[in-house]
């Protein structure tokens, strides 16, 4: 990485109550350009409500956010030209086809003809889906239709990408190649901001941040989170950090 | 507008994708409007009448053919006594009871007069009323008739009495159908315009899916266009497909213009997908939505004057028509469809309606939100 960075996303103190429990608690981060961000957490931790304040789909309580040097108060739905999203919650049509999807989604953002039809060669081609183009989604194993869905939310040449918990229930061979296709999209320029609770994932990250009852408890390189914690793998970072947590499951 | 083209691409490609919505918009208005004017007649027949004929002579005889030979009643049997009559009733083998006493010829000769006695069983109150009306006309004319035959005509003038005739206007045989089917048909386009555009939001709720088209550009407006604008054209179409079956079925043409029928129903389905999609704001499973869409479609059924008469209604239950679309509606149908009105008789209906539209909407627009 070069020495001088970009900050595509930038908190300050970013606060979300709701009612007396407080969500998220404070935080403040920043994420360059490129950047593979991962945001770790137990369920309940704040992780989700961190990222849809970030999309602008929620409203923050208090503190600073600016995203792809948008403010998240004023401009919300500026944002949202610069972002792709894919929640943890299945987000394309089930009953429209793999290219009906592509083409729908490339439309509302706004792309030419000219544009959507190569754009569609092009994912259906990298996605080895030539024969499925017509399928149905809700035909599509999962695994397949997470990639697809991941594809179709940088369809738009995002500045940054959100992915909520992407590889939920995915087989560890699939999850493998739905890595490769975000190191590929990082590659090209796009920011990744990725929450996940496989740990082993947050090893792929080039930073990782741990939340904890809302707050932000660890931010750093995985290898140098191992270094402080003085162990050999996140996956024990984060259980020395999740046993100070407070909040059950939810 | 190019956004809005491909919503539209869309929800049309889904629609026709869904059997279940092509099943609701054909089958519901065949059906209904073929069985529910059937059953749900007004023309009171097959009145259970039980005779107890005290006298046995010829004047009761023609008495109770008389009765009988009307057409709306039935003779469930003829008792000795109207206490055998009366256990019909209880039993419920009749709905009344005429009971012609003793000397009841003869009284008529020497008195000039006679009571005949009806009892009747008004648990149903129609039937019981309207047995009794018919049965009063019967013994009126019956009246007549033996007037005529004891006084001779003479030089002197005869009683002067009082007749009273009626005509019916624009319904002249007081067709049940002229006045229900049209009725039944706004009682459709209400549920399916309504219940199939908040059912279609929420369930992209219970998806997900509206939370990525909530991460897009896309206006709330354009996408709630998207929504509405193919829910408009089904609406339309289940409309036309309700007045062919009016025709073919039950022989009825629309008096006045067709094309003031069709003005109105535009007008109409952008109120009532307003409604739709108010409660779809307010609901986040199908579930919850139905039972709200439930709950209102049961007022718009009993308290848009489709089965009784707003003007016998409570002064509150007439408030309640005033607020409610559908009142609007099935008067306007009645209206252009028996009496043949014209634009300028219906023009406040349609303001009032285009008001409700632009309320319900705006309302759904502002409560609609990207962002939460």
């Amino acid at each position: 990485m070069g020495t001088k960075k970009e900050t595509v996303i930038r908190t300050k103190e970013l606060t979300k109550k709701f009612g007396d429990f407080i969500a998220v608690d404070k935080i403040s981060f920043e994420v360059h350009k490129g950047e593979i961000f991962g945001f770790l957490g137990a369920n309940g931790a704040g992780k989700t409500t961190a990222m849809r304040m970030l999309c602008g789909l929620s409203r923050p309580t208090s503190g600073e956010a600016e995203v792809a040097g948008i403010d998240v108060y004023h401009n919300p739905e500026d944002i949202k030209k610069n972002i792709g999203y894919m929640s943890q919650k299945f987000s394309l049509y089930e009953d429209l086809t793999v290219l009906e999807n592509i083409k729908f989604y490339a439309g509302i953002y706004g792309l030419t003809d000219k544009q959507i039809k190569d754009k569609s060669e092009e994912l259906i081609t990298k996605l080895d889906l030539q024969s499925q183009a017509n399928t149905l989604v809700s035909l599509l194993p999962l695994g397949w239709r997470q990639k697809l869905a991941f594809s179709v939310a940088i369809v738009h040449q995002p500045k940054i990408v959100f992915l909520d918990e992407p590889t939920g229930g995915v087989d560890p061979s699939t999850r493998k190649q739905f890595w490769d296709m975000i190191y590929d999209a990082s590659e090209r320029g796009i920011t990744i901001f990725v929450t996940t609770h496989y740990l082993d994932e947050a090893e792929y990250c080039d930073r990782i941040c741990i939340m904890v009852d809302g707050k932000i408890k660890a931010l750093d390189t995985p290898y140098q989170l191992k270094q402080n914690f003085k162990v050999d793998n996140i996956t024990e970072v984060f259980y020395q950090l999740a046993r100070t947590a407070k909040r059950g499951d939810d | 507008m190019r956004t809005l083209k491909f919503l539209l691409q869309k929800e049309f490609r889904q629609i026709f994708r869904n059997k279940n919505i092509l099943r609701m918009m054909f089958m519901t208005p065949i059906i209904q409007l073929i069985i529910l004017p059937q059953a749900a007649n007004y023309t009171i027949r097959n009145i259970n009448i039980a005779v107890v004929d005290l006298d046995r002579s010829t004047y009761s005889q023609k008495f109770v053919n008389k009765v009988l030979s009307s057409g709306y009643f039935k003779l469930a049997a003829f008792s000795q006594s109207y206490d055998k009559a009366y256990q019909l009733i209880e039993s419920d083998k009749a709905d009344i009871i005429i009971e012609i006493p003793q000397g009841f010829e003869s009284k008529l000769n020497t008195e000039q007069s006679q009571t005949v006695s009806l009892s009747v069983d008004a648990i149903n109150g129609v039937k019981a009323a309207v047995g009794s009306g018919y049965l009063t006309n019967i013994i009126q004319d019956f009246n007549g008739q033996i007037r005529l035959d004891w006084m001779q005509p003479s030089k002197m003038s005869p009683m002067p009495t009082i007749d009273v005739e009626s005509s019916n206007w624009y319904n002249p045989n007081l067709s049940y159908y002229l006045f229900m089917v049209p009725g039944i048909l706004v009682l459709l386009v209400t549920l399916i315009g309504g219940n199939m555009t908040s059912q279609n939001i929420v369930i992209e709720k219970e998806k997900g899916t509206i939370e990525q088209i909530n991460v897009t550009p896309v206006k709330k407006y354009l996408f709630i266009l998207g929504k509405l604008i193919p829910f408009w054209v089904l609406g339309v179409i289940v409309f036309t497909l309700g007045l062919v079956i009016a025709w073919a079925v039950y022989g009825i043409i629309p008096l006045g213009s067709i094309a003031l029928l069709y003005l109105f129903v535009s007008v109409y389905l952008i109120a009532i997908m307003g409604f739709g999609l108010l409660i779809s704001t307010y609901s986040e499973t199908p579930m919850q939505a139905n039972s709200l869409t439930f709950f209102f479609m049961q007022i718009f059924n009993m308290m848009g004057g489709l089965y009784t008469p707003i003007d016998s209604m409570p002064g509150w239950a007439k408030v309640i028509t005033e607020v409610i679309p559908i009142s609007y509606f099935i008067q306007v149908m009645r209206m252009i469809v028996i009496k043949g009105s014209h634009f300028h008789d219906i023009l406040p209906h349609i303001l009032i309606v285009l008001l409700m539209g632009i309320v319900l909407n705006t309302w759904a627009v502002l409560n609609y939100r990207k962002t939460t």
